[in-house]
């Protein structure tokens, strides 16, 4: 029974790690950046449902909304300050070093108005959750709750990408944004949109996150946002289900060898096996190797 | 009426003069060939009229509206769509799906309303499935619309692409070399699909060639460019016959 309550839970940290890691594909997908700053969008959204919550009194739900819609503008006007004067710059090492950069910015920022101390942020969700087989597996409400928002986001994400021209006009520019742009399509809207998305999705994981491990600083995006970035390229970066895989095997992972092997260990084993993944198969679980005709 | 109309069209790349002094005037309806050896400026020459590259002089206009300093979406707006010399299909994407992207500018709903599937997003989507099947019908595409672009044969991968461009509503179509790379019986059916379009929609098209049996088949008239420079223009029959084209082409 035990290592199915340690599978459950691993299950859940996967799917929150699947959430921040869609936001990091879907932006490494069309923008071809990635965007080292996601994890920070994150504690973003956990310090304005806190203050929401916690200083206001407001509802949790209210809180997420706000979060939501504030990492939402936080996403679009990061991307029209920092990224898109260097969309064209000659390296692409530009627009990383300014990703870390506002990385950086916004932890100090966070430091400097909330301080540096640890804040205990009370869970978004209220639930107890269920109890099986006379109370010897029981699953919190948050557990439950995070994997099925993440199975709801990733359908979601799915059909908006597939079914909208949106979505459509993100996968032209994912593929030829030369071509999209003659067709009429605005890469910059474009971009624009997923960066929205994506800090939309950060949100959503922050008070996921921080209801499942309820402390709060002004580095708490940091780690779950490298993990992500794993769960991306270990999952093929640019593939939505492949972050959706990626963050679930690596959530597993995580907590079956925090339990059984070692929990000093378990970041390390995380981080080997996406040096064996790209050892074996350099684009990742889902990725497409796309030949370049000449 | 004149629909194109290049004035003293120039643009250098460091010290080339890529495309120099170049005049071009195309009227409503005409088909109009753009031929030249390889390097000559022909491809620079669709770069500068999408957009692509800024000229460093002349100006562009398009029904007589002044195009030189607009953006490719912009002017795409206005009525260039243009193909590819290597086809840029979305590979990744199916056959409807990238006629559907060129009709994305048209028909317009809101982001959040595609999110939740809500508001103006059905009826919006099923116009432009309506209004896509419809294009494809033309190309003789519709049968293989959920194909992914790039298991589509040569010849109907340059259809689509012909398809999609005039998926933007354009006033005048840029072709870049539609039969490089096609066999004899594939330029037929090629130069039948443009008759097509000029007949289904009344288009003016421009179109750079190699294929002489293509541009003295169904080009009205031409431009010679060698150099970057216009070396001369007419009606296909004359220029064809003129001494220095048949210089600049045989050496």
């Amino acid at each position: 029974m035990s290592f199915l309550t340690y599978l459950i839970s691993g299950l859940s940290l996967g799917s929150i790690y699947a959430i921040i890691a869609l936001g990091y594909t879907m932006v490494y997908g069309i923008a071809k950046m990635l965007n080292f700053a996601h994890g920070d969008f994150i504690m973003v959204g956990c310090y304005i449902i806190f203050s929401v919550t916690a200083s206001l009194g407001g509802n949790p739900l209210l809180g997420i909304l706000v979060a939501v819609v504030l990492c939402t503008i936080l996403g679009i006007t990061t991307e029209f300050v920092a990224y898109r004067p260097l969309r064209g710059a000659a390296s692409p090492l530009a627009v990383l070093i300014t990703a870390i950069g506002v990385s950086y910015f916004l932890e100090n920022v966070a430091l400097l108005i909330f301080g540096a101390d640890i804040k205990s942020f009370t869970s978004v969700i209220s639930w107890e959750g269920l109890s099986f087989a006379d109370g010897q597996l029981r699953i919190q409400g948050v557990t439950i709750v995070t994997i099925l928002i993440s199975v709801l986001v990733l359908v979601v994400l799915q059909l908006f990408i597939k079914k909208t021209k949106q979505g459509q006009a993100m996968l032209a520019v994912a593929e030829d944004k030369g071509a999209a742009t003659l067709m009429g399509i605005d890469v910059n809207k474009t971009i624009m949109l997923t960066f929205a998305i994506g800090s939309a999705l950060a949100a959503i994981a922050g008070a996921l996150l921080c209801s499942a491990y309820p402390s709060l600083s002004p580095y708490t995006g940091a780690m779950p946002g490298i993990k992500a970035f794993v769960a991306a390229v270990l999952g093929g970066i640019g593939s939505i289900p492949g972050a959706m895989i990626g963050g679930l095997v690596l959530g597993i992972v995580e907590i079956l060898s925090k339990t059984y092997i070692s929990s000093q260990l378990s970041d390390a084993i995380v981080f080997g096996i996406l040096v064996i993944v790209l050892l074996v198969k350099p684009t990742g679980i889902l990725g497409k190797k796309i030949q370049e005709k000449v | 009426m004149t629909l194109l109309d290049v004035n003293k069209l120039s643009i250098s790349f460091g010290g080339l003069r890529a495309v120099d002094d170049f005049n071009l005037q195309i009227e409503k309806g005409e088909l109009y060939g753009l031929i030249g050896p390889n390097g000559a400026g022909k491809t620079t020459v669709f770069n500068l009229l999408t957009g692509v590259y800024k000229p460093n002089e002349g100006i562009i206009k398009l029904d007589g509206e002044d195009i030189t300093r607009k953006n490719t979406v912009q002017i795409n707006q206005a009525g260039i769509a243009r193909t590819f010399q290597n086809i840029r299909l979305f590979k990744q994407m199916s056959v409807i799906d990238n006629v559907k992207v060129g009709l994305s500018e048209r028909f317009k709903y809101s982001a959040i309303e595609g999110i939740l599937h809500v508001g103006k997003y059905r009826k919006v989507e099923k116009e432009m499935n309506e209004e896509a099947m419809k294009l494809l019908k033309v190309f003789d595409l519709d049968g293989e619309k959920d194909t992914l672009a790039s298991n589509l044969p040569y010849g109907k991968q340059r259809k689509l692409e012909i398809a999609r461009a005039m998926a933007t509503d354009p006033k005048l179509l840029l072709l870049d070399e539609p039969a490089a790379g096609m066999n004899p019986n594939e330029t037929k059916e090629l130069m039948d699909t443009i008759s097509l379009v000029r007949k289904e929609f009344g288009m003016t098209i421009l179109l750079i060639e190699h294929d002489m049996k293509l541009v003295s088949g169904i080009c009205e008239k031409l431009t010679v460019l060698n150099f970057g420079r216009v070396l001369c223009q007419g009606e296909t029959k004359e220029v064809l016959a003129n001494p220095e084209v048949i210089k600049a082409y045989l050496g």
